[in-house]
């Protein structure tokens, strides 16, 4: 934990940033080792400013902060990793904001978290250099299942029915997971291979989903992703509903 | 109450406005109080003037005191070139350079999903709706240099660069007057794949 008054150095994420007065900016950060914070960078709005670029959302530093009464403020910023392609195409950049929201959702303030910050930097790198429409539902996938809410697939959350002994036709994340035909709520499973999509991306083969050609499959486990965040943070993610679908998924009309 | 009614309601109004704290509220209003009576009258009527008469411009949605702004009026603008901004006063910052000579379209605001703010909100579908008719050949897009502005840039090229109309956008690069060690790597870097063949 930070001490008042005292200056350290982390590595963080710029999770979001809003103005302040005339040519400041506060910005939110998910860091290595102190959690999420809310830092001030001063006069970074001009033109002249040293901070530049570096303090836009999504580019990974190494900062140096001071930690003031309120607000740390933001003294020195060196890029790690910029994540050019995320800033220069319009589905990686719709894809990482859905990714930063939800961290900002899940990270409280200035509580330790370091293995969220580690999976934000590798999603973010992924996306970066893949591209791959599938990385931010995984992402969410991979999130609840840190925070402790992994869904339960192999056997109906209501009755506890084994997927054996019968088909798990519906997928509610308030009840648990899925569910079998007898208990069925939330949202109807209509794809064949969506549950085993889930199944390996929280087994560890991320890598092969990543790759997988665009299905009704990666359609429904991409919607279930969204809805299974949305209820485990109570509230909706703005930035999945901000009309900028993958357009990829929205072309094989797998998208609503 | 510390002042009569009369000034403490003067300094609460002014300390609704932006930057101005209790402090500089309560400056403003002993200023206004010392000026002549004819100086606060004619403070008083610009802020009612502004209110009553200022709209949105029906073509481009910048500030108008009529259902068009002074720069869709004018003859000599050229209607084929469009510079699409975030808010009316960028139109003043491009206005400055006097390097244009087009039309503009305000979108007020940019891209920002985090926000819960997607194309939706901007005035895009008003952007649209020019094009054919004002017969647009190019399409400035002079949104902020930032993520969001970025990401409404591409948002807009994708959208009507398949219409056949150039989408442009302006160059970044160093700043003038600025130091080359100071430069982050994304500006930097934009400068260098910018770069022009000097003239002998």
């Amino acid at each position: 934990m930070a001490v008042p008054g005292k200056s350290y150095g982390d590595y963080a994420v710029v999770l979001k940033a809003m103005r302040l007065g005339e040519a400041d900016r506060i910005v939110t950060l998910m860091t290595a080792e102190h959690g999420k914070i809310r830092a001030v960078v001063k006069g970074v709005r001009k033109t002249s400013s040293h901070f530049g670029a570096r303090t836009e959302i999504t580019t990974h530093l190494r900062v140096q902060c001071w930690r003031g009464r309120d607000l740390h403020t933001l003294t020195q910023v060196e890029v790690v990793d910029a994540f050019r392609a995320v800033r220069e195409d319009l589905d990686r950049f719709s894809q990482a904001m859905a990714m930063l929201d939800a961290v900002d959702q899940i990270a409280q303030d200035g509580q330790e978290f370091p293995a969220l910050y580690a999976m934000l930097v590798r999603a973010l790198a992924v996306l970066d250099s893949t591209g791959s429409p599938l990385v931010a539902p995984s992402f969410f996938w991979k999130l609840l299942a840190l925070d402790g809410s992994s869904p339960m697939l192999s056997a109906c959350a209501g009755c506890g029915k084994p997927e054996s002994e019968g088909l798990l036709v519906a997928f509610d994340f308030a009840q648990g997971g899925v569910l079998c035909e007898a208990c069925q709520r939330g949202r109807k499973l209509s794809a064949p291979g969506t549950l085993d999509l889930i199944r390996r991306i929280l087994q560890g083969q991320l890598r092969t989903v990543l790759f997988e050609p665009l299905s009704p499959d990666a359609a429904e486990m991409s919607r279930l992703a969204v809805d299974a965040m949305e209820a485990h943070v109570g509230r909706s993610l703005r930035s999945c509903h901000t009309g900028l679908v993958q357009p990829a998924l929205r072309d094989s009309g797998q998208v609503p | 109450m510390i002042y009569s009614q009369s000034v403490q309601a003067l300094i609460e109004e002014l300390g609704h406005l932006p930057g101005i704290g209790p402090k500089s509220a309560q400056r403003l209003a002993f200023h206004i109080l010392r000026i002549p009576e004819p100086d606060a009258r004619r403070l008083a009527a610009a802020i009612v003037d502004v209110k009553e008469r200022t709209t949105w411009c029906t073509r481009c949605w910048n500030i108008s005191d009529g259902p068009l702004c002074d720069f869709c009026l004018a003859p000599e603008r050229d209607p084929t070139l469009l510079c699409v901004v975030e808010d009316p006063r960028d139109i003043v910052a491009v206005e400055r350079t006097g390097g244009f000579s087009g039309r503009y379209h305000v979108l007020h605001g940019a891209i920002d999903p985090i926000g819960g703010i997607g194309p939706e909100q901007l005035r895009v579908k008003e952007l649209l709706a020019r094009l054919e008719p004002e017969g647009v050949t190019e399409l400035i897009v002079c949104t902020n240099p930032n993520l969001e502005g970025e990401a409404t840039a591409m948002y807009l090229a994708r959208l009507i660069r398949p219409l056949g109309i150039t989408v442009s956008r302006p160059a970044s690069g160093l700043p003038v007057g600025g130091d080359l060690e100071y430069a982050d790597e994304v500006t930097l870097g934009r400068a260098l794949e910018g770069r022009r063949a000097m003239e002998a």
